[in-house]
């Protein structure tokens, strides 16, 4: 029986609600802002509920795993951010061409802003570059719905589908009614072996021409989900709005008072013709409103055109609408007001209001935490490269935060793992300098490796330091290969980093402590001085996670006023005084540099 | 009839749980609801602005500009970077404890809290100024200073349910070891607002 219970979740939260709902058999992911609830999620409900559930070392792996599973004939959901699926890519293409047997769902979720990625790439563009569907919820309950019917359109098509939530989505919290007791099937499957499965040139110069086919199918499929809805209104205007922009464009329009056609789309490729051309035989003058790439608008424009339906199309390709940046109430309701007014110009990038007025307020970055062993790491290789002419190439992660001010510590970021490949190319430009490559213990094994053996095998002098503090922070604590845990919590085998590295043929290998400085700068020195790649791997616990009984205190008896703690360090628990702050854990690290011995531990109470 | 509340504050404050409860409280009470935050890069002593809305009516989960009905302000210089969020005639409750980030230990920002405060009196009709740190330290645990701002909030009538309803939400959020201190914590600001 089917007792619906009113749960408050977060959009992520309810996506993996929908998969346990449509009855997912095998869930693999990797972390990634803004999508890692996902995932989280099916890890804590896997047991109770009977399926399998892995962190994977990267998307491509996810991917993989997810497309054996679901060969099988189980049902099978992947979990990464839109950047993460650049890394998933090829196996991706091709599995559109090889199709599944059971259903495949990859939820990437995109970050138009973006807050937390480094690239605002829309991933309706990818699914149509792939040609793959995708659905893109408005809220999480719909999130949740598209999730649990993804399966069956996937079994349908033969295709896997990709959910794309935005961060609107995936971090907004909503009442949302979830089925407490669904339960997947039980995880039999059986894969049976056949030429499909192999991708042979001449298999899929044959199945492109399927593919193709399918895409249409795929359309007309669309044209009858409930994700797409029109409302008609007596007006010769009409608006399409897609995914989280169409709550947007809802509260605007009552704002304004103004009754359009307006059809929502959730299904932006490939796009249904049935209800855009109804649309478009209803107004004289239409407004597209999407996020980012204008993936509905192109096809609209192609679908009026091969209609013949003189209609004004208005959106991205008029500076109607912008292509870059989020969108929220106040944008989209001053495009709304323009196009209703008739006026083509661009919007203007409405300032907040009464912001020009605001006092001046202070600059509140994210910073490395209050005894963050990072800043130990940092800072000793600072230190151990004084007066050498040194680039730091970053990573992806917490530490990509010693790029800020007073550490100045990360001269590069690009993507997952090019911390040690940018290091290698930079040497071959600039071989009289030396080029330090720092990167997170999750990241070395997401795309680090292999990196690291080119390094070995075309002898690129760089020193890797591998900042190992033993989780994967930044997106929320996620276990892996190193860590000795699975996504379960269970005890699973611990690759330690330093063999890795020896296996990778890298002769120079040191495992230091970054809190213990003195060691740590002596460990750096060697490596900067050691003619071939050498690796150091930092390894110290997250701060978040260890539970410190010292705190730390400046005598100031003894205190020569020098600033060296307070302004090389940039701790967020030292401040002028200097004093330290009860935000203090007890790394030590500013004991170890005070010239003066000023600084000391003591046993604290709390 | 519907409530926009914005919370602004400093990664770690407690906002985010502060943001859950209400919405919580508000689902219970048979509201629709939706709330929205950056999270992320956005932790860690950054800038934390919670978004509440609750229903109906209801479309996303962004607040407009000049929308919000009631500013919970964590941080006096928060709340001033969140008040082109309020209404007019918005009411807003403001922590007066600073949290001075490390750009203003490092000389690189500038930090206020007599300019903050004052602009926040100047600009809004109805501001109560809590000292939500104080009262916590008073309550036994400085972590439990967004229990005093919800208590604060939940005096003011504002709430579209009781002030008992959302602390027992609030103590639902929290392992039971903490829940007394909590209690108190909620019991003290709302006192500190007594009309």
């Amino acid at each position: 029986m089917l007792i619906m219970k009113k749960m408050l979740l977060m959009g992520n939260e309810a996506i993996a609600w929908g998969l346990v709902e449509g009855g997912v058999q095998v869930a693999a992911a990797y972390p990634g802002t803004p999508s890692s609830e996902v995932f989280g999620t099916l890890a804590e409900l896997a047991a109770a509920k009977g399926f399998y559930a892995e962190w994977s070392v990267n998307e491509k792996v996810a991917l993989e795993v997810a497309a054996g599973a679901a060969y099988a004939g189980l049902r099978a959901a992947v979990s990464m951010k839109q950047v993460g699926l650049n890394v998933a890519a090829d196996p991706l293409m091709a599995l559109a061409y090889i199709g599944v047997k059971g259903g495949l769902v990859l939820v990437v979720a995109d970050d138009p802003g973006p807050h937390s990625s480094q690239t605002e790439q829309d991933t309706r563009l990818f699914a149509r570059f792939a040609k793959l569907p995708v659905l893109d919820p408005a809220t999480p309950q719909e999130a949740k719905e598209m999730a649990k019917a993804a399966f069956s359109l996937s079994e349908a098509l033969g295709l896997p589908v990709i959910l794309r939530p935005t961060t609107r989505v995936a971090h907004v919290c909503q009442d949302v009614e979830v089925d407490e007791a669904a339960l997947p099937p039980p995880l039999t499957g059986r894969f049976a072996k056949g030429s499909q499965w192999v991708i042979f040139p001449g298999l899929a110069a044959k199945r492109h021409r399927w593919l193709n086919d399918q895409q249409d199918q795929a359309q007309k499929l669309f044209s009858a989900t409930p994700f797409n809805s029109c409302r008609e209104a007596d007006s010769p205007l009409g608006v399409v709005a897609c995914g989280v922009s169409s709550t947007y464009v809802e509260e605007a329009l009552a704002d304004l008072g103004l009754a359009v056609n307006l059809l929502k789309i959730g299904t932006p490729y490939p796009l249904p013709a049935e209800p855009v051309v109804n649309l478009l035989r209803r107004t004289r003058r239409l407004l597209i409103i999407e996020e980012l790439e204008p993936v509905v608008e192109e096809q609209v424009i192609r679908l009026a055109w091969q209609h013949q339906l003189p209609v004004q199309i208005a959106g991205k390709y008029n500076q109607a609408v912008p292509r870059a940046g989020e969108f929220n109430v106040d944008r989209v309701r001053d495009i709304l007001a323009r196009f209703a007014a008739g006026k083509e110009e661009a919007p203007l990038e409405k300032a907040a209001v009464q912001a020009a007025d605001l006092p001046p307020l202070p600059v509140r970055p994210p910073v490395l935490c209050a005894g963050c062993p990072h800043r130990a790491s940092f800072y000793a290789f600072k230190k151990a490269a004084a007066g050498m002419d040194v680039v730091f190439t970053g990573d992806i992660g917490c530490y990509t935060l010693g790029n800020a001010p007073p550490l100045n510590t990360v001269d590069t970021c690009l993507c997952m793992g090019a911390s040690i490949t940018i290091a290698a190319g930079l040497h071959r430009a600039e071989p009289d300098r030396r080029h330090v490559a720092f990167l997170g213990d999750s990241t070395f094994f997401h795309a680090g490796i292999p990196g690291l053996i080119n390094a070995v095998y075309n002898q690129a002098p760089i020193t890797v330091v591998v900042l190992d503090n033993r989780t994967t922070a930044m997106t929320g604590y996620q276990p892996h290969p190193g860590t000795g845990k699975n996504a379960a919590g269970k005890p699973a085998p611990a690759l330690d980093i330093a063999r890795l590295a020896e296996a990778c043929g890298v002769d120079f290998v040191r495992v230091a402590d970054p809190y213990q400085h003195e060691e740590a700068v002596r460990v750096a020195k060697a490596a900067l001085a050691h003619p071939g790649p050498a690796v150091v791997v930092m390894r110290r616990e997250c701060v978040t996670l260890s539970q410190s009984k010292t705190a730390y205190r400046i005598d100031q008896e003894k205190c020569l006023g020098c600033g060296v703690c307070l302004e090389e360090l940039g701790c967020p628990a030292i401040f002028p005084g200097p004093r330290i702050t009860p935000a203090c854990v007890g790394c030590g690290l500013c004991a170890a540099v005070c010239p003066a011995q000023a600084i000391a531990g003591e046993v604290a109470s709390r | 009839m519907s409530l926009d509340l914005i919370i602004t504050g400093v990664g770690g404050q407690g906002n985010v749980l502060a943001s859950r409860v209400l919405a919580k409280a508000a689902m219970e009470a048979g509201l629709p609801v939706r709330t929205s935050e950056i999270i992320g890069m956005a932790q860690r002593e950054g800038v934390v602005m919670s978004q509440v809305r609750i229903g109906p009516p209801l479309w996303g989960a962004l607040i407009p500009d000049e929308k919000a009905d009631v500013l919970l302000g964590f941080e006096p210089a928060e709340a001033v970077r969140g008040l082109p969020k309020l209404k007019a005639n918005g009411v807003a409750v403001v922590n007066t404890a600073p949290v001075l980030p490390v750009t203003v230990a490092l000389g690189l920002s500038p930090y206020d809290a007599a300019v903050y405060l004052h602009y926040l009196e100047k600009n809004i009709a109805r501001l109560y100024l809590v000292d939500a740190h104080g009262l916590a330290l008073q309550a036994g645990n400085p972590r439990t200073l967004n229990a005093v701002l919800l208590g604060a909030l939940a005096a003011l009538d504002v709430l579209p349910f009781a002030a008992g309803h959302l602390l027992y939400f609030l103590l639902e959020a929290i392992p039971e070891h903490y829940r007394e201190v909590n209690r108190l914590a909620f019991e003290l600001g709302r006192e500190s607002v007594k009309e």
